[in-house]
């Protein structure tokens, strides 16, 4: 089980959140704008990355926030978490 | 019999004054307190204490601990018994009772020992040969080989005892207390970290409960209860014993269980029988010792041959004997030990046979040579002789580099044989760690290497087995740690002194050959039954990677995890590839190191505390007045309401006349609520909905529907306008979590720009429903005021107004169809106005309904709910597809105009009703004709059914395909899995008033 740092509430255990995916990849302001296949591509196509990986996470059972969390797919290390909009400052790609 | 012929008359940890009686296989026994289940049958010289998984051959006890392959034994009897439990680990209790395992009718007696005989024909790889062709007949010998094989048999009674759960951390987890880790929880607990010890057994000591080694110029038993009672004392230091570390998880989240009641008859009043450490440290110091090898030669599976560590630790720790002579056979020095220990105990040693040519170290030679006992150095015992037990081993030389055997064979009487294989640092939680390990040439096993946690090994575990080594390493391990964790070590903590012995290094000797022209099963693993001759034929039929090798053979693949096993499997594979050992690879270690009861793991989770329940604020109210009960994901809902001598149907049917005829009333507290406010919000709703809500004006309700991003339905329900900027939003009960998870994702990532807060209010507020002809009439003479006219209260209108002196929202919408309000007020007040509207309805027999009747009305009505969306359902498919905006994006939008979900063809909402009166199928699929030919076409499926009290007739909901062509033909609802086919007419799928007159009065 995770130990997931929440940017508001600290680390909890994992129990206590929800996983929301991939967060490298935003919305598209104007997806009427976009080639069925872009869309596509935005709906259902994710990386699966081996190592580092920005993803969503949801404190679900806590302060109810959004966050992004870098881990490492392969290691399960956590390695930065930061609230929706801030800067990850950690050097990984 | 109760003389325990095989126990010495003084010596060791147990407790003479303490008598305790147990019965094994219907016999009693008398053992003493301080011993375990293994060590009171050996003082009973009971040698034969089950049979093997396979061949059903005699087995005895081999080990002294964890270890233990063969003695596994069902404990307890009735609601208590518990299979597969190591002899070895089990504290003796008074009248205890205990049986062993895979043998039929009896131990002495085994139908199974069959398999011994035929096992020429019972290679490995075996089963999947033999049976899986023709494809068909493992189905056919499956239950046969089932009966014949495995272990104990599970319980089938219910358990009466609890479990708990515990969490907790700590800077520094030290698990295992012997040397090294009574020394490094020592160096940790003094630099004032919090600290926890946790060790398996009963007391703390380790391997030093059988040893006689000294410590700082003590008895090492001394020692341990110094260094125990310094521990205790501080305060920042907990102490676990009984207590094994199971799991090893992800950043340092340790799991120990800890059998708490094991060793009594039964738990305590109000004490749970065991409970599970759920620890996340710091810091992890692994102490955990190793574990013994054995020998690998023919016959090495006969009661008698057991682990030179454990005879030594039965004589000294349990005072027990284990048999009346002795020859003791080994590839390193650790043996002698048990040399002495059996000389010193009374037990005669025939013979020290060392695979190594040059022979022992000095201190191992002393000990032979002041005893007198004969050495064969580079000799082997190439096979153990006797039917029921050991009566003699065979010895050869062994010649070019243990390759073969040579001269004349030798054999030696003794009825026990102590074998010393070397040693393997017990790696299993540093394995689960995910920590690399790297075979050690010069212990010829796996040690650590690059940790992937933070944790470190310390002593035996690291692959220092000298005593002082584990004693500096564990105080190292320990205040490294500490300080790792952000704590000073205190200066005058030092490593406690003991002498250390000088020992020659250990020689690989993996399987002792054959004699020529002979034969005879040498066990690699004995719980799996697989012998070295398993391991060659595995290897010649190709399966050479160590993974392969474990599934194809079995080998390691018991509840013992291969601890004796493994290594030596590994080393005979490599051998027979000509490859290194590092090269074969090792297999993963996996949690649980050792077996853990479901129970455990469970904790309170069970029967009514396996999930919250939650309850309506008007919850005493439905109990109050005999309301039967129905569980709604967490809740718990009023399902009806039957009056004394009403069947189920009656009352539900009751019900639903009253609302369709009179007034009726029913609670919708659990229905999901969310308050969204802000200068924003009804932007917010805008991109969630697929309709419009900027229009909506203070005081309006609208119903609308939220996609998932792919176009599919993610939830309906209808939200009102409180104020210019506050929305009420009301989801199913279902989907409130998911619907709020949605919402704020949406609202936090993708548009944080938007001003809009969302809160959830489910839990603040009470909700009922009050439907039927007469509801207006029963609102208005309950609110202050009366006046919920057209006016005031239009359909889809919203009031604030105050019933019996509190305030209520109201809402007029409709489920049943009828004119309806839903009025909800601040949760506390639930009950207050639930009784206030009764009282009111009084006059116009109003009739609380449940959830029953609510399904009724709504199918009736053609309403849908989570069974019509399921996922897999868009607006258009019920019609709504001019609900959806046109000229501005919201979530799911450029998804329905995929060519699948735009163009169709899809299935469509419509009615059924029964042709011949009979129940449709719930889940059945809509099919031309039942009989037909397989695969029959299905053209759709029945979402919901029911029976309509105001049709008299059966009807139900579907979704089904071209939907308009099907008007009014007849087709079958088909339900091959209840066999029930039945003729059903499609039709609208609004049953009752489809102008929709009623609801708006
Ligand atoms: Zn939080």
């Amino acid at each position: 089980m995770l130990l997931i740092p929440c940017p508001w509430c600290g680390a909890r255990a994992q129990t206590e959140f929800g996983y929301g995916g991939d967060a490298s990849v935003g919305r598209p302001p104007d997806p009427q704008q976009l080639s069925r296949e872009a869309w596509l591509d935005y709906v259902y196509l994710r990386d699966n990355p081996r190592g580092p990986h920005l993803e969503w996470w949801y404190h679900a059972a806590g302060c109810r926030r959004w966050f992004r969390v870098r881990r490492d797919t392969l290691t399960h290390e956590v390695l930065v978490s930061a609230p929706p909009g801030e800067a990850i400052e950690d050097g990984s790609p | 019999m109760t003389s325990q012929p095989f126990r010495r008359l003084e010596g060791g940890l147990i407790d003479r004054d303490r008598p305790l009686t147990f019965r094994f296989d219907g016999s009693t026994f008398t053992g003493y307190a301080g011993d375990t289940l293994a060590s009171a049958l050996l003082a009973n010289g009971v040698t034969l204490v089950g049979r093997s998984f396979k061949y059903h051959r005699r087995r005895g006890i081999v080990a002294a601990g964890v270890e233990e392959p063969n003695a596994l034994a069902t404990l307890r009897e009735g609601n208590r018994q518990e299979p597969n439990l190591r002899a070895t680990q089990v504290e003796l209790f008074d009248g205890l009772t205990a049986s062993s395992q895979n043998r039929w009718p009896s131990l002495d007696f085994d139908v199974g020992g069959i398999n011994n005989i035929l096992s020429r024909f019972l290679p490995a790889g075996f089963y999947y040969k033999t049976f899986m062709w023709p494809a068909g007949a493992w189905m056919f010998y499956e239950r046969f080989i089932r009966a014949a094989a495995g272990l104990g048999k599970a319980p089938l009674l219910g358990d009466p005892d609890y479990y708990e759960r515990r969490h907790a951390h700590c800077d520094v987890l030290v698990v295992g207390a012997g040397p090294a880790g009574l020394s490094a929880a020592l160096a940790a607990g003094r630099s004032g970290a919090r600290v926890i010890l946790v060790d398996d057994n009963a007391a703390l000591g380790g391997s030093l409960r059988g040893d006689t080694a000294t410590i700082n110029e003590v008895p090492a038993l001394a020692w341990v209860d110094e260094v125990g009672g310094t521990l205790e004392a501080l305060e920042n230091v907990r102490i676990l014993t009984r207590a094994t570390a199971v799991g090893y998880y992800d950043q340092n989240l340790i799991t120990v269980c800890e059998r708490v009641a094991d060793h009594l008859a039964r738990p305590d009043p109000h004490q749970p029988r065991q409970r599970l450490w759920w620890v996340r440290a710091k810091r992890v110091v692994l102490a955990t010792g190793a574990i013994e090898r054995p020998l690998v030669f023919a016959n090495n599976d006969l009661p008698g041959v057991m682990l030179a560590s454990a005879v030594r630790t039965y004589q000294l720790q349990y005072a027990v004997k284990c048999g009346r002579r002795a020859v003791v056979f080994t590839n390193n020095d650790s043996a002698y030990s048990c040399v002495s220990a059996l000389m010193g105990g009374g037990v005669p040693v025939s013979a020290v046979v060392d695979t190594r040519a040059s022979g022992p170290g000095d201190a191992a030679r002393k000990i032979v040579d002041s005893s007198g006992v004969e050495c064969l150095f580079g000799h082997a015992v190439v096979g153990a002789l006797g039917r029921q037990r050991v009566t003699s081993v065979e010895v050869m030389a062994l010649a070019d580099g243990g390759s073969r055997v040579t001269g004349r064979s030798r054999v030696i009487d003794c009825d026990l044989l102590c074998v010393s294989g070397g040693w393997n640092p017990t790696v299993h939680l540093f394995s689960q760690s995910q920590g690399k390990l790297r075979y050690d040439e010069g212990l010829t096993s796996f040690v650590p290497d690059a940790s992937s946690q933070a944790e470190s090994s310390a002593g035996a575990a690291r692959g220092e087995l000298g005593l002082d080594a584990c004693l500096r390493g564990g105080i190292e391990a320990g205040a490294e740690a500490a300080r790792l964790a952000g704590f000073t070590p205190t200066e005058d903590v030092e490593a406690a002194r003991c002498d250390h012995v000088d020992e020659a290094p250990v020689e690989a000797l993996w399987a002792v050959p054959l004699p020529a022209r002979r034969h005879g099963k040498r066990f690699v693993d004995l719980q799996n039954d697989v012998t070295a001759e398993d391991v060659a034929l595995a290897d010649r039929e190709g399966y050479q990677s160590v993974e392969h090798l474990k599934r194809y053979t079995t080998l390691g693949m018991g509840t013992d995890q291969g601890r004796t096993s493994n290594v030596n499997g590994l080393a005979i594979l490599a051998g027979l590839r000509d490859s290194d050992i590092p090269s074969v690879g090792t297999t993963t270690f996996r949690p649980p190191f050792n077996p853990v009861t479901l129970g455990t793991i469970t904790a309170r989770e069970v029967g009514a505390d396996l999930a919250p329940l939650r309850l309506s604020p008007m919850h005493d109210w439905h109990a109050g007045v005999g309301a039967n009960f129905v569980t709604v994901g967490l809740w718990l809902r009023t399902q009806f309401y039957a009056r004394p001598g009403e069947a189920m149907m009656e009352a539900i049917n009751r019900e639903v006349l009253a609302v369709r005829n009179a007034v009726g009333m029913v609670d919708v507290s659990t229905l999901g609520k969310i308050e969204i406010q802000g200068r924003d919000a009804a932007e917010f709703l805008e991109r969630v909905y697929i309709n419009r809500w900027t229009n909506l004006q203070v005081g309006r309700c609208r119903y609308g529907f939220m996609l998932r991003e792919d176009g599919f339905i993610l939830d309906d329900g209808t939200t009102t306008r409180v104020a210019d900027n506050n929305f009420y939003m009301t989801t199913t009960t279902a989907q409130a979590g998911p619907v709020m998870a949605h919402l704020e994702y949406y609202a936090q990532t993708v548009w944080p720009e938007l001003h809009v807060h969302l809160t959830s209010v489910t839990d603040q507020w009470a909700g009922m429903a009050i439907a039927g002809p007469r509801s207006r009439e029963v609102l208005a003479a309950a609110c202050e005021g009366g006046d919920v006219g057209d006016e005031s209260l239009p359909f889809m209108g919203y009031l604030e107004s105050r019933i019996a002196g509190v305030p209520v929202r109201l809402f007029r919408m409709t489920f049943s169809g009828e004119m309806a309000y839903e009025v909800h007020t601040p949760s506390d007040y639930g009950i207050r106005v639930w009784e206030a509207l009764m009282a009111a309805g009084k006059d116009f027999a109003i009739t609380p309904y449940g959830t029953e009747a609510m399904s009724v009305l709504r199918i009736e009505k053609g309403h849908v709910v989570g069974a019509e969306l399921d996922g897999r359902t868009i607006p258009a498919d019920f019609g709504f597809e001019r609900m959806q905006k046109k000229d501005r994006d919201f979530i799911g939008k450029r998804s329905l105009e995929r060519p699948a979900l735009a163009y169709g063809p899809r299935k469509r909402f419509v009615g059924l009703i029964s042709e011949d009166g009979r129940k449709i199928p719930r889940g059945a699929q809509l099919v031309w004709n039942p009989t037909a030919p397989k695969p029959v076409p299905m053209l759709g499926h029945v979402s919901s059914t029911c029976y309509s009290p105001n049709l008299g007739n059966y009807i139900a909901l579907a979704l089904l395909e071209d939907a308009d062509g099907y008007q009014g033909k007849l087709l079958y609802a088909s339900s091959p899995l209840t066999d029930s086919h039945v003729p059903v007419r499609v039709g609208h799928s609004v049953f009752i008033d489809p102008e929709g007159e009623r609801a708006r009065g």
